[in-house]
């Protein structure tokens, strides 16, 4: 007789032995609702993720820019696509999923809530919130859910081109003349503190943080992992002589890592209700881009269910 | 002589930069994740293909001109691309058979290409050539799917077959540029390429189940560089950067 | 009410004289244009010279619960392994 206990006892062996869960093995019920949770947020953010960068595609200021930035957006759909995928072997259609993100049920990263103002937010973008991202996947690698951490692997090894171009951007701008590094820095200023945001609220008050870390779906804390990233960061500011706008940074001898200025939890909470910047131009260019695709969706379908017919037909005949 | 190659290079040029300008504005609003990513990869292709057409454009005329120069920085009357390529993308149905009309034209010229005169300019198609392949077979699937979709679907293929039609024969009218390319061997016939670009659409069409009415009057006029009232706003958008900010790098 | 695509697993084979891979699914109107998607999805870096997909709902799994007796029989059957067997140290390889 397999008992529920016998059946938690074998999860969290596998669990303990660094080994993965997959798909049809049995789970407790919160951590497949962590899952879902987690995996297709994240999904919904690289889908959301596209439409800040988006913007600029078209304005692009060469074809090595042009290209380089569409191949970006494009690996952000195919991101999104493999972590719907992911999600997916929980027993959750994307078509749920994303009416979830529709509905407002769900959420997506906050950080795509601000607005791409110039040509420089795509190197801020690329470096600081690529950067942010690549901080919180690198572990998820390891992640003991089997299709998520698959899934991870293959984002991680394609998001290794999006740092470095977004560096070189901004590398490129801090070198240029007065007013592009003016650019440069305005872009920084920008999006310094919404990317330190993104490793979520401190360990003191993060609510899903425990449980995420005994089930090996979080490997750091949200603060191990922000003060990581402003380590990794402060000096490739310096490098291309870029200032972080935080008055209070200061490297820290004892602890060998940087000290930084409060994070404004009141306009993280703001954003994350719905107040931010583009909120509403974000929701209203997904709903658009759904709805104005229904009517494509549904014709493909009608296509195929006709050819499956006579197809069928043909072989009785 | 040198003039026309030039020219004819340029025109060849804008119609896959300008259409591929026009695809990526689809990226992040696509009807699905898997055709956005198709439709980009497309995008890719063509700015890809105009990107080594510019850079030849730049060697021939060794006057320290780069391959940004051509699409950022020339005036609208100078782009020679057909009228097709820049319209608006509109909904998915435009956009599928403005693709089609030119990936029925574009493959067959690739391959006519492939044979030219220029060494370098059969090398860039012989390259293209295969995706333009690819191409073809996308934009065809869509066709026949649309066609014979939904009520809708086939009544929005229909309207934008009828819409697009007036530009498709652009296409295939020898400009300036190709008469004198055709005369030295670097340009092929226009007329063959005609032949099979129609012997693919008329197939496509048929089975998609859509009705093609020649068009009474076919519009003209990118080859010499006189577009339509899109090209200006096109324009604009893509060389904001460039025209706001004259004479930096990137 | 489910308005999804079917679902599709694709499989890549990265070069000649290797066996195709699982490397994820994606959603297609019909099994065409799900190879097609998978070219676009999941060879933008050249990753492999062949496809299949097959239909997600057309895979017949086996149950964990049944792994006790469907693979543990195997683990004791250590005869099928080279490493059973005895042979003189002289013999380097065998």
């Amino acid at each position: 007789m397999t008992t529920i206990a016998s059946l938690e006892d074998k999860f969290y062996q596998t669990i303990d032995a660094e080994e993965k869960i997959e798909p049809k093995d049995w789970m407790p019920d919160d951590y497949r609702k962590t899952l879902v949770r987690q995996i297709s947020q994240h999904a919904h953010s690289e889908i959301i993720g596209m439409l800040p960068e988006g913007n600029w595609i078209t304005r692009a200021p060469s074809l090595k820019r042009k290209l380089a930035l569409l191949a970006k957006v494009q690996d952000e759909a195919g991101h999104g696509l493999y972590l719907y995928a992911a999600c997916e072997t929980l027993g959750v259609g994307r078509d749920e999923l994303l009416d979830q993100l529709h509905t407002g049920k769900a959420k997506y990263s906050s950080i795509f809530n601000y607005p791409t103002i110039t040509w420089a937010d795509m190197g801020a973008i690329g470096w600081l919130v690529d950067g942010a991202a690549i901080m919180n996947q690198v572990p998820l690698c390891r992640c003991s859910y089997g299709p998520y951490s698959r899934a991870m692997v293959r984002v991680c090894k394609e998001e290794s081109f999006h740092q470095r171009q977004g560096y070189e951007i901004m590398t490129t701008l801090a070198k240029g003349s007065e007013e592009q590094k003016a650019m440069a820095q305005d872009a920084l200023n920008r999006w310094w503190w919404p990317s330190l945001m993104m490793f979520g609220p401190n360990d003191s008050v993060s609510t899903h943080s425990e449980m995420s870390m005994r089930w090996k779906i979080k490997r750091f804390s949200n603060d191990e992992l922000r003060q990581r990233f402003v380590d990794m960061t402060v000096p490739q500011a310096e490098l291309i002589g870029l200032t972080i706008p935080d008055p209070l940074l200061k490297f820290n001898e004892e602890k060998k890592g940087y000290d930084f200025g409060p994070i404004d939890w009141d306009e993280f909470k703001m954003v994350v209700n719905g107040h931010g910047p583009c909120n509403e131009e974000r929701m209203a260019a997904r709903l658009k881009a759904h709805a104005d695709g229904e009517w494509v969706r549904e014709a493909a379908s009608a296509h195929a269910a006709r050819k499956s017919n006579s197809e069928s037909r043909l072989k009785t005949a | 002589m040198q003039h026309s190659r030039l020219k004819f290079i340029l025109q060849w040029a804008d119609n896959s930069m300008i259409l591929g300008q026009r695809l990526s504005e689809w990226c992040g609003h696509g009807p699905v994740l898997e055709h956005d990513i198709a439709l980009t990869n497309i995008a890719l292709d063509l700015i890809g293909e105009a990107r080594y057409l510019y850079q030849y454009a730049a060697v021939l005329e060794a006057n320290g001109k780069s391959e940004d120069d051509y699409p950022f920085l020339r005036k609208e009357q100078e782009f020679f691309n057909v009228l097709l390529v820049e319209q608006p993308n509109e909904d998915w149905a435009v956009t599928m058979v403005r693709q089609f009309m030119f990936d029925c034209h574009h493959l067959h010229f690739l391959n006519g290409m492939s044979g030219s005169d220029d060494p370098h300019l059969s090398e860039i198609a012989l390259k293209t050539a295969k995706e333009a392949r690819y191409h073809l077979k996308y934009s065809s699937d869509w066709v026949i799917r649309l066609g014979d979709g939904t009520a809708e679907s086939k009544t929005r293929m229909q309207d934008a077959l009828d819409k697009l039609a007036k530009f498709q024969n652009e296409l295939f009218i020898p400009g300036e540029a190709e008469v004198e390319m055709i005369k030295v061997g670097i340009c092929p016939d226009m007329g063959s390429i005609r032949e099979k670009a129609f012997a693919t659409f008329d197939e496509v069409i048929k089975e998609a189940g859509l009705t093609f009415a020649k068009p009474a009057v076919g519009r003209s006029g990118g080859k010499n560089g006189i577009h339509s009232e899109h090209m200006g706003y096109l324009l604009a958008t893509m060389q904001y950067m460039q025209r706001t900010y004259p004479g930096l790098d990137w | 009410m489910n308005k999804d695509w079917p679902l599709y697993e694709v499989f890549i084979r990265s070069k000649n004289g290797l066996s195709h891979k699982h490397v994820g699914s994606l959603h297609a109107s019909d099994a065409a244009m799900a190879l097609e998607n998978a070219r676009d999805v999941y060879t933008r870096r050249s990753e492999g010279v062949s496809i299949w997909v097959v239909k997600a709902v057309d895979i017949l799994a086996s149950d964990p619960g049944d792994s006790e007796f469907l693979f543990e029989p195997a683990t004791d059957k250590i005869y099928r392994h080279p490493t059973f067997y005895d042979v003189p140290d002289e013999v380097k390889h065998m």
